[in-house]
């Protein structure tokens, strides 16, 4: 197995944002700054729902502003990876992936970082933490 | 518009051998499907005027349906590929449906065939399903984890337990058992289930379905047409389809699904309710997808789903028999197409194992499902 193909020999994507989308290019930027933003609808005041597109999902106009969030959440629901889908998660399992509702209102995949994986709980208290890579920056979570 | 409930009929089924099919291809095994779906219904290749596909899992490109209609030297007047996931052969006979009423076809054929139990020699890459992007750099690679995050909230907010999921998995596979095209074969107790390991907890390795090659087909025509054909015609009665998200980051409720405004369409178009269900083929990738959905289709309140499971209440001869077939749990995965053959079969009475038959069966509901939770098409079918 390889970060490129399975063991059936099939392709596997790599494990990276698409820093290129149109949409969500100020969304990475920001990140590097260590600033998580959202996209708010300057016509009816709401923020948009991820990913990030380019007319507001509730009014559909295109008259948005990439906001600062605070960077704090709840979980709304979360799993522990027994298995590694990908190679690059072989040895890491069990990990934590969750639903973390922002305050603002929007919603993200994320993961609950230092935490053991039991002690998560829905409704938990959550606030951003920064995880730079060398491209990119991944906004994680920590309980708050 | 005027009500077209049992105006359509399925006059044709097919399902090919499941399991491990080292000897098929993705093409091939559609092939094998159309043969014999037509072979039921006492058709030639040239009758068929209407096909319709599922896009192909491993190799999806431009009209897959013109691909294997010409394979088999059908020349249809309408063709389509489907991209609803689980939801897709439901979706397929819904579409049948609306060529013929729309006068476009008379006789549809809709075949799905999928090759995930062994790999497949046909080129190709593997379909994306959208949102990876946003969810593959956290380490969220799969629909296990999708359907977790959903048992997690069912868990939160009405008490359920793995050990109550675990009756879906052991109901399931006691049907799986009495069909001689069952994959999983060996009688599972709810010890066993609650001993398999975690995939992605909440879920364990029972919870999940198979990994299959296989398929499955239907022809639909007209009910006028339909009492000219060699089996027993099987009605449709009520249709309905309901997509309520797409990404799990924009689903207001994990715990009711498209499920709930797609049946209750079908039950008003048919003008039944859940009591007149002599039995229910609930799509059933994951237990808790078919807890959710017994739940939404009205069989039971929410929050309910853990106790309507038990006690033999889902089993053959129980109050509603579910996935009398086995499932994709435990008969095989071919994304549902099996669970709408197996209602037309029970419907026929006289082709199904008579231990897993169930009795006086007039109408039944079969249910698809699909993507992030989010896809789903319900279908009524009954004696003509």
């Amino acid at each position: 197995m390889s970060e490129t193909s399975d063991s059936r020999g099939r392709n596997i994507r790599k494990v990276r944002p698409f820093l290129e989308e149109l949409e969500a290019k100020p969304f990475w930027a920001k990140l590097r700054e260590h600033k998580l933003t959202a996209q708010r609808c300057n016509a009816c005041g709401k923020f948009f729902s991820f990913p990030p597109q380019g007319s507001c999902p509730n009014c559909l106009s295109t008259d948005y502003t990439w906001t600062q969030l605070s960077g704090k959440g709840k979980v709304y629901s979360f799993v522990n990876y027994h298995r590694a889908w990908h190679p690059s998660y072989e040895g890491k399992t069990p990990y934590n992936v969750s639903l973390v509702d922002l305050d603002e209102g929007p919603r993200l995949i994320s993961n609950v970082i230092d935490c053991p994986v039991d002690q998560v709980t829905i409704g938990m208290p959550v606030e951003v933490v920064y995880e730079d890579n060398e491209e990119y920056t991944l906004p994680k979570f920590r309980p708050a | 518009m005027s009500n077209i409930s049992g105006h359509y009929a399925v006059v044709g089924v097919a399902e090919t051998k499941v399991g491990k099919r080292p000897d098929a291809s993705t093409h091939s095994l559609h092939l094998e499907c159309i043969k014999a779906c037509l072979d039921d219904a006492g058709l030639e290749a040239s009758d068929i005027d209407g096909f319709i596909t599922n896009q192909p899992l491993n190799d999806a490109h431009r009209s897959y349906a013109v691909r294997m209609a010409n394979m088999a030297r059908m020349h249809p007047n309408y063709a389509t590929d489907l991209a609803l996931g689980g939801a897709t052969p439901i979706a397929m006979v819904q579409n049948a449906v609306m060529a013929i009423e729309a006068g476009m076809a008379k006789t549809v054929l809709c075949v799905h065939a999928r090759k995930r139990g062994t790999p497949d020699p046909t080129p190709g890459n593997p379909i994306r399903h959208g949102d990876e992007h946003w969810e593959e750099p956290w380490g969220h690679f799969s629909a296990v984890a999708n359907h977790a995050f959903a048992a997690q909230r069912h868990m939160y907010e009405f008490g359920t337990k793995s050990e109550d999921l675990a009756h879906v998995a052991v109901a399931t596979r006691k049907h799986a058992c009495m069909n001689n095209n069952a994959t999983m074969r060996k009688p599972m107790t709810i010890a066993d289930h609650q001993a398999s390991r975690f995939i992605c907890e909440p879920l364990r390795l029972f919870d999940c379905a198979l990994e299959s090659d296989g398929g499955g087909a239907v022809i639909v025509t007209s009910a006028e047409r339909a009492q000219d054909f060699p089996k027993k015609p099987v009605a449709i009665l009520g249709m309905g389809q309901h997509h309520p998200h797409f990404s799990l980051m924009d689903a207001p409720t994990l715990t009711t699904l498209g499920g709930k405004k797609s049946s209750e369409l079908a039950y008003k178009m048919a003008g039944l309710s859940p009591k007149d269900m002599d039995f229910a083929e609930i799509y059933d990738c994951f237990t808790i997808t078919t807890m959710i959905t017994l739940e939404d289709y009205g069989f039971c309140k929410k929050g309910e789903g853990k106790d309507f499971v038990k006690n033999g209440r889902i089993e053959v001869g129980g109050e509603l028999p579910v996935n009398t077939h086995g499932g994709l749990l435990s008969q095989a995965h071919i994304e549902g197409m099996l669970h709408v053959t197996e209602a037309v079969r029970q419907l026929r009475g006289n082709e199904v194992e008579p231990e897993r038959q169930v009795k006086d069966a007039k109408a039944g509901i079969v249910s698809g499902h699909g993507g992030s939770l989010c896809m789903h098409a319900s279908l009524i079918l009954g004696a003509l």
